[in-house]
């Protein structure tokens, strides 16, 4: 009997290792372990045996019973093995093939730039507000003192919407200004983001209608080195942390001091090239103390109060800031365009 | 405005700083430099050649081999088709490699088989007219009469080399439109002395009044009057010297008497007109309104329609010049001019600009008068225009000057406030430092530091403007960059910015890119619309001076922009367009002096998706933003959109916009030949709709049932009616509802539809038995046939 189950074992070890598929294997183990199988054929014989022989062969008959099961495991688990690695090879894909498109939609890029100045501002502490874009002629130009004959007024250079022009399309955000500081009293610290509209024929670099950002700032002791610094640090923010940016005297009637902001041209680094005009610089926005009859018109003590306001043109940022070239682009909303944002 | 730096060592030194160095530290004193460039510099390697000898060439009946001396060993030989050489004359003479005005570059090769190292240059090829040099001929080469021998540069001997700069001068600054007010600017900015001399004129003899008598009619608009007389005139071309700096400013030399008034309003920048004064009727110039007169013809020839407000020049029977704008053609200077009148005078910037832009003539003259000039120059200019007549021998100057005074401004005083200038710059400087800057820019501060500003500064009014004075030539780069301190604060977005943006990242991450269009569109948009004539939204905000009509009225509708936009985009055939925009419309309101401007969102498309693509794509949005739950009603009678694919939207029955195909008639208008989405939202009302949070609620804890059902009924019973019913028979155990087929056809009677729906039973204290569940299939068929008339299928 010891024989034979020693025979059973080393048939069945050779057997299982050279199965070549889980379903040969399981018919080997029906063979074996099954009710009818080998080993149990052989078990159920037990009963014939001696008392002392008994224990003796039940042991053997353990290990042998043991050894088998052991290798049946061991030989699944390498068929299973196998069959996995086979099943992932025959799944292999060629990974190079184009994913499924996702059709997803384009940002404008003016509403970038818009969002951007948004937040860079929002994150310094100001207020976002909006403002009517059909405006009265005394917010865009008288209260901002603008005086009636100044040619900003021209029906050459303005919409109106009036025949005796106390109506028309705002020219620039800075009625927001006044709207702002006649409402409430320092400290004031917002921005007012939106369209203005001149009549300029459309072209490469103009358009009767565009973005601007208007700022403001009045408080006590506000100078003209904290305009320089706001403004540098927003222009940073837009343009990255190396930018150059210089301050250079201009004139607005609304403020004053004035000046116009301007940065060092990417394109040559200052040196001088087609896209500065030979500058080595380009202009960006205009800003300025605001003036104190501007400040006194609208209910504020120039006496207590100083502050600053500022403009900037979203067009020439977002051209700037993506290398567009042809200001109509904007306005034509090309899918191909769009799809480049 | 130009400037010529060779003609502004007149009045102040500063030679010795290169180009570059002169623009930037100008630009950054407030005197913005937009060009600069060297007269003659496109010109190189050509020189003065003396003509040795000159013969025909053999190969040709019109062309001439020349022997030219450039003073550098033997004669170069050069062949020229020009006829007006002759042996012995000096000629402009381009070397082999030379350059000329247009990108021309000269090369030596053969002409009809003879050696040709050169080319003898005319007028034209060098850049030049015969205004520049009067002597010279337009056709044929220039044959030089100045000071010259061989071989000396060409742009020496003609002038060339000054460099002139271009300014932006800025709208307050009136007296930089002059040569004196920018020298004053450089002397400030480089500390370099100002030199302007006082004119000085001999006089002939004589006496103006007993020739020209001036009254000033209308003082308001004339606040100065000056005007002196010249006779004996002799017409003939201004000097070199003269004309070199009127090209170099951009202004073409036509006579002495025109040259010496252009020559006087650049210098003085006060504009200066010269009348022929045979053609004073009545020896009397009267300023005055154009009143009862209707036309005068300008010196360019134009009949001018006048209007009674405009100011003009008269002599004692009507017009003889447009005051501040252009001179009349019947006192014009011509050869035969005997007598002159030279005006020198100040009108009101104002006026100058109204009549300027009503005759549609801007001048140079009117576009220095319209920033406002200062009256006390007038003396000055007319003085130094006598003076260059006498210097350059024009003709007798007759003593005695007019002189008709107005209503003169005064100019500004104030005591100077430095703690004040200091606190507003971020500086920290003396009074006598400002004090320092002031009087180089001709302000006078006396001992108590009151500052009288100067006439020529009428822009001056307080001490925030003595600021920027001071801080310009303090340095706008040298004031210290600092970051104001203030309270802490939040800063935020309103509302709606936050939902404009939220409603833009939703509507790109379901294939929508954003446009932005021009928010005036064409009124034609309204019939291309196929609005109703009663249609409100007809009554849009027109642009009473627009550009033209394509952008002459404020847009009520997003719709025309979207479609605009969507054909542009069919013509390019781009295919699979889906945009949106959120944006403006601008509604007029009665009896309200400003339009309401609610923002409204579109959404549009065509190519992939239809009439459910786009009602999933806007019940996404409603429930993303949490606006509530949107309900759609058919609606017919939109003429815009197609009568059976068009829906209003509301919520809670308020309407907030409408979606659907647009009408083929109206795609149509656009030139779309496909299918179009549209839908456009009033996205300020939308904003009102929105929830409050969404409360938890727990989740089931029993298991639900489900029971499918599919029904027969008419085909016009709509999908919501049924769920209405539906709703209305179960109670509250049903959970959900779902469409999940529709049929027509075999096996189901002409005239119906079979609609399959699967509905989701819940309690929330016991698990549904089948009885549960078959007594709800049960009342819901009950009222599927009560409402709608559907049975089980």
């Amino acid at each position: 009997m010891r024989t034979q189950l020693e025979q059973i074992r080393q048939n069945a070890l050779a057997a299982f290792a050279s199965a070549a598929s889980t379903a040969e294997l399981e018919e080997m183990r029906v063979k074996v372990l099954g009710k009818k199988g080998e080993l149990t054929a052989v078990l159920k014989q037990m009963g014939k045996l001696s008392a002392e022989e008994r224990p003796v062969i039940g042991q053997v008959a353990n290990e042998c019973r043991a050894d088998i099961e052991k290798a049946l495991e061991e030989a699944k688990t390498k068929l299973e093995a196998a069959a996995l690695n086979a099943r992932l090879e025959a799944e292999a894909i060629d990974v190079t093939i184009p994913g499924t498109a996702v059709e997803e939609g384009h940002r404008h890029p003016i509403s970038f730039t818009m969002d951007e100045v948004r937040d860079t501002f929002t994150a310094m502490g100001y207020e976002v507000i909006d403002g009517p874009e059909i405006e009265l002629a005394e917010y865009v130009f008288t209260k901002l003192n603008t005086p009636a004959t100044h040619p900003a007024r021209d029906r050459s250079d303005t919409f109106y919407t009036q025949e005796d022009e106390e109506v028309l399309l705002r020219t620039q955000t800075s009625p927001m200004q006044v709207r702002v500081m006649e409402q409430r009293q320092p400290p004031i610290r917002i921005i007012s983001p939106g369209r203005v509209y001149r009549k300029d024929e459309v072209d490469a670099t103009h358009s009767p209608m565009f973005h601007q950002i208007e700022g403001l700032v009045v408080d006590e002791g506000i100078t003209f080195g904290d305009l320089k610094g706001a403004l540098t640090q927003m222009i940073q923010q837009l343009f990255g942390q190396e930018v150059q940016v210089r301050f250079r005297p201009h004139h607005f009637p609304y403020t004053e001091p004035s000046c116009e902001v301007d940065v060092q041209c990417f394109e040559c680094g200052g040196k001088g090239c087609r896209v500065c005009k030979g500058e080595g610089w380009i202009e960006l926005l205009g800003s300025g103390m605001v003036h104190p009859k501007v400040l006194e018109t609208c209910g504020i003590d120039p006496n207590k109060y100083s502050g600053f306001a500022f403009g900037v043109g979203c067009e020439r940022l977002t051209m700037r800031r993506f290398a567009i070239s042809d200001m109509r682009l904007l306005y034509e909303n090309d899918k191909r365009f769009l799809e480049q944002f | 405005m130009n400037l010529s730096r060779e003609w502004l060592s007149d009045y102040v030194d500063v030679k010795s700083i290169a180009d570059k160095e002169f623009c930037d530290r100008l630009t950054m004193s407030g005197s913005k430099v937009e060009t600069c460039e060297v007269t003659g510099s496109e010109i190189s390697n050509v020189v003065v050649g003396k003509v040795v000898s000159i013969v025909r060439h053999e190969n040709s009946d019109h062309m001439w081999i020349c022997q030219v001396d450039v003073g550098r060993g033997e004669p170069v030989q050069i062949v020229t088709g020009a006829q007006n050489v002759k042996e012995g004359d000096l000629c402009p003479t381009a070397l082999d490699g030379a350059t000329l005005p247009g990108g021309i570059t000269i090369k030596s090769g053969k002409l009809r088989g003879e050696d040709s190292n050169g080319m003898l240059c005319s007028l034209a090829e060098l850049g030049l007219e015969v205004r520049d040099f009067p002597y010279a001929i337009e056709d044929g080469i220039f044959i030089l009469e100045e000071d010259c021998k061989p071989g000396d540069d060409i742009k020496d001997v003609v002038g060339f080399g000054d460099s002139v700069l271009e300014f932006e001068i800025t709208n307050n600054r009136a007296d930089c439109f002059g040569m004196i007010g920018l020298a004053r600017e450089v002397s400030a900015t480089f500390d370099a002395e100002l030199n302007v001399p006082i004119p000085e004129v001999k006089g002939a003899g004589g006496d103006i009044y007993e020739h020209l008598d001036v009254e000033v009619q209308d003082t308001d608009l004339c606040s100065r009057y000056t005007a002196r007389m010249v006779t004996d005139i002799k017409i003939e071309p201004s000097p070199a010297w003269m004309r070199r700096r009127l090209r170099a400013m951009g202004i073409r030399p036509i006579n002495n008497i025109v040259d010496i008034t252009n020559y006087v309003m650049l210098e003085y920048g006060q504009p200066m007109h010269a009348f022929d004064y045979n053609y004073i009727r009545g020896g009397k110039i009267i300023v005055r309104r154009a009143g009862e007169d209707k036309t005068v013809t300008t010196l360019d020839g134009q009949l001018r329609n006048l209007k009674p407000d405009m100011l003009m020049i008269c002599d004692t029977i009507g017009p003889v010049g447009v005051a501040g704008v252009m001179g009349g053609e019947n006192s014009e200077i011509t050869e035969n001019t005997k007598a002159i009148v030279f005006e020198s005078a100040c009108f009101s910037g104002p006026s100058v600009r109204t009549t300027a832009v009503g005759l549609n003539l801007r001048t140079d003259a009117s576009s220095r008068f319209e920033k406002g000039l200062d009256p006390q120059n007038t003396m000055g200019a007319v003085q130094r225009a006598c003076e260059l007549v006498e210097l350059l021998g024009a003709g007798k100057v007759v003593d005695g000057i007019i002189d008709v005074l107005g209503d003169m401004p005064e100019p500004a005083t104030m005591p100077l406030e430095p703690e004040k200038i200091n606190k507003l710059i971020g500086i920290d400087v003396s009074a006598d430092y400002m004090k320092d800057i002031l009087v180089k820019l001709g302000f006078t501060v006396d001992e108590d530091y009151t500052v009288h500003a100067p006439s020529w500064r009428a822009d001056i009014e307080c001490n925030a403007d003595l600021a920027e004075e001071i801080c310009r030539f303090y340095g706008y780069d040298k004031v210290p960059t600092t970051m104001f301190k203030a309270a802490t604060e939040m800063g935020f977005l309103h509302d709606i910015d936050v939902a404009q943006r939220r409603v833009g990242q939703l509507c790109r991450g379901m294939g929508y890119s954003e446009i932005l269009t021009y928010s005036f569109v064409s009124p034609k948009n309204a019939d291309l619309l196929r609005y109703a004539e009663n249609n409100p939204l007809r009554n849009a905000l027109g642009i009473i001076n627009p550009l033209g009509e394509d952008t002459s009225v404020m847009r009520t509708s997003m719709l025309p922009c979207m479609l605009e936009v969507l054909q542009r985009n069919w013509n390019y055939r781009n295919k699979n367009v889906k945009f949106y925009e959120t944006g403006r419309v601008y509604l007029p309101v009665e009896g309200q002096q400003l339009p309401e401007e609610p923002i409204y969102l579109s959404m549009g498309m065509y190519g992939k998706g239809d009439f459910f693509t786009l009602k999933g794509e806007v019940e996404a949005i409603f429930k993303s933003m949490n606006y509530g739950k949107p309900e759609f009603t058919a609606e017919k009678n939109d003429p815009t959109f197609h009568p059976g694919r068009c829906a209003v939207v509301t919520v809670d029955g308020k309407k907030l916009g409408v979606m659907g195909q647009i009408h083929p008639l109206v795609a149509a208008n656009y030139g779309i030949d496909t299918e179009v989405y549209c839908a456009e939202f009033n996205f300020t009302a939308m904003l009102a709709t929105q929830q409050s949070d969404p409360q938890y609620t727990p989740l089931p804890k029993f298991p639900a049932v489900a029971r499918d059902i599919a029904v027969v009924c008419d085909v016009e019973c709509t999908v919501a009616q049924l769920e209405k019913s539906i709703a209305r028979g179960a109670g509250e155990l049903l959970k959900n509802v779902e469409l999940f087929d529709i049929y027509q056809g075999a096996g189901i009677p002409e005239g119906k539809k079979s609609l399959a729906f699967s509905m989701t039973f819940r309690a929330d204290d016991r698990t549904l038995t089948d009885a549960d569940a078959e007594a709800e299939v049960k009342a819901v068929l009950e009222a599927l046939e009560a409402d709608c008339g559907a049975v089980l299928r």
